[in-house]
């Protein structure tokens, strides 16, 4: 790859990505209050129609060899410690890292404080991570897993269920939030 | 007539204004994805780089040589690779997103929050920093965030990541119910 590419690529891929974030209004700190408050579904609908549209095209991908999987580690202990805290994070927070950035850019001073926080974590995370590997981070370990894996169920029927699973879900949440509209 | 669209820009909340189906948003990340994988071989993801920048904010706080000889920093140096100009594209991204639809705003205490907690920025700015904390260091103990985990992961069947997806909704969902239950 050039050297423009190396730089111009991702610098791309991230304003596309910051782009869509914002024009699905998943940059507000509302509307991801509200997904967790169950009030507003648009934090679900964009995270489930990426990872089924992603997921599907990926397959696609690594079975015509044309990319391979980047699976991280399955540490059971610490990502579930670590979701926790994030979940716990997220609602007081108001933002994913990611979103966070994008809603710094769209005038979020509150999400640029929130940014230092993160800083602050990241800087916490790397002093105390002697302690995590040698308590943590080793335990029930089941590596680079995927959920066909480990389940004997092939990749095709998990995202039938995912597609047809979100679409029942998603087709609820509109019919609902029609009625909620007609009041 | 002028006035009349100006002052409804005005009084429009930040999210109202921007109609861009979520779904479409989501198979826009999924179709983003696609790209990530086949051409870059980097799925999308922000805390890795994140904390790879935080180790410049970490000089200044412990000093060059406790950095330099960080076990963390030393499986994750700063380099100005892939992830770092991919997390520069977010805010550009989203700041363009927000130009173009005339949903930027400055924003510095979210109208979901000051329903609830009131309008002192010095309150909504302390939340935001230490959110941000947690949301950073449970994101680097888990091994990535919304982005990396959820829809990177996710896609791909992880099981990590689903184990994250899972128990980040469930304790958000949670401290949400904590957080706004009614007095």
């Amino acid at each position: 790859m050039t050297a423009m590419m190396t730089i111009l690529g991702p610098l791309v891929m991230g304003a596309a990505f910051g782009f869509l974030l914002q024009r699905g209004k998943v940059t507000s700190c509302n509307v991801i209050e509200n997904q967790f408050r169950l009030r507003d579904f648009t934090v679900l609908k964009v995270m489930g129609t990426a990872i089924v549209v992603g997921g599907i095209g990926v397959l696609l991908l690594v079975d015509t060899g044309n990319t391979k999987y980047y699976v991280k580690d399955a540490n059971m202990l610490a990502v579930a410690l670590g979701a926790a805290l994030f979940g716990v994070g997220m609602v007081v927070y108001g933002y994913c890292p990611g979103t966070a950035l994008g809603a710094i850019a769209t005038g979020s001073v509150h999400a640029l404080v929130g940014a230092l926080g993160m800083v602050a974590g990241a800087i916490l995370y790397a002093l105390s991570f002697d302690w995590l590997k040698a308590h943590v981070l080793n335990v029930w370990t089941l590596g680079k897993v995927r959920l066909p894996d480990v389940t004997n169920i092939p990749d095709i029927a998990w995202f039938a269920a995912l597609a047809i699973g979100a679409g029942l879900f998603f087709w609820w949440v509109e019919s609902s939030e029609a009625r909620q509209k007609r009041g | 007539m002028t006035t009349i669209t100006e002052s409804y820009v005005r009084e429009t909340p930040r999210t109202a204004r921007i109609d861009w189906s979520p779904y479409l948003v989501g198979a826009g990340i999924g179709l983003l994805s696609w790209i990530a994988f086949a051409v870059f071989g980097d799925p999308l993801g922000v805390t890795t780089a994140y904390s790879r920048i935080a180790s410049l904010f970490a000089v200044p706080v412990i000093g060059p040589e406790a950095v330099a000889q960080n076990a963390y920093w030393k499986s994750m140096p700063l380099k100005w690779d892939y992830g770092v100009w991919f997390l520069v594209g977010i805010p550009a991204g989203a700041f363009i997103s927000a130009v173009m639809s005339g949903t930027w705003r400055l924003e510095l205490v979210p109208d979901v929050w000051k329903e609830r907690f009131g309008p002192s920025i010095a309150k909504r700015f302390v939340a935001a920093f230490l959110g941000g904390v947690v949301i950073m260091y449970g994101a680097r103990l888990a091994g990535g965030c919304t982005s990396g985990h959820g829809i990177s992961g996710g896609l791909q069947l992880a099981v990590s990541s689903w184990l994250f997806l899972a128990v980040m909704f469930a304790t958000g969902l949670g401290i949400s119910a904590l957080m706004f239950r009614k007095r």
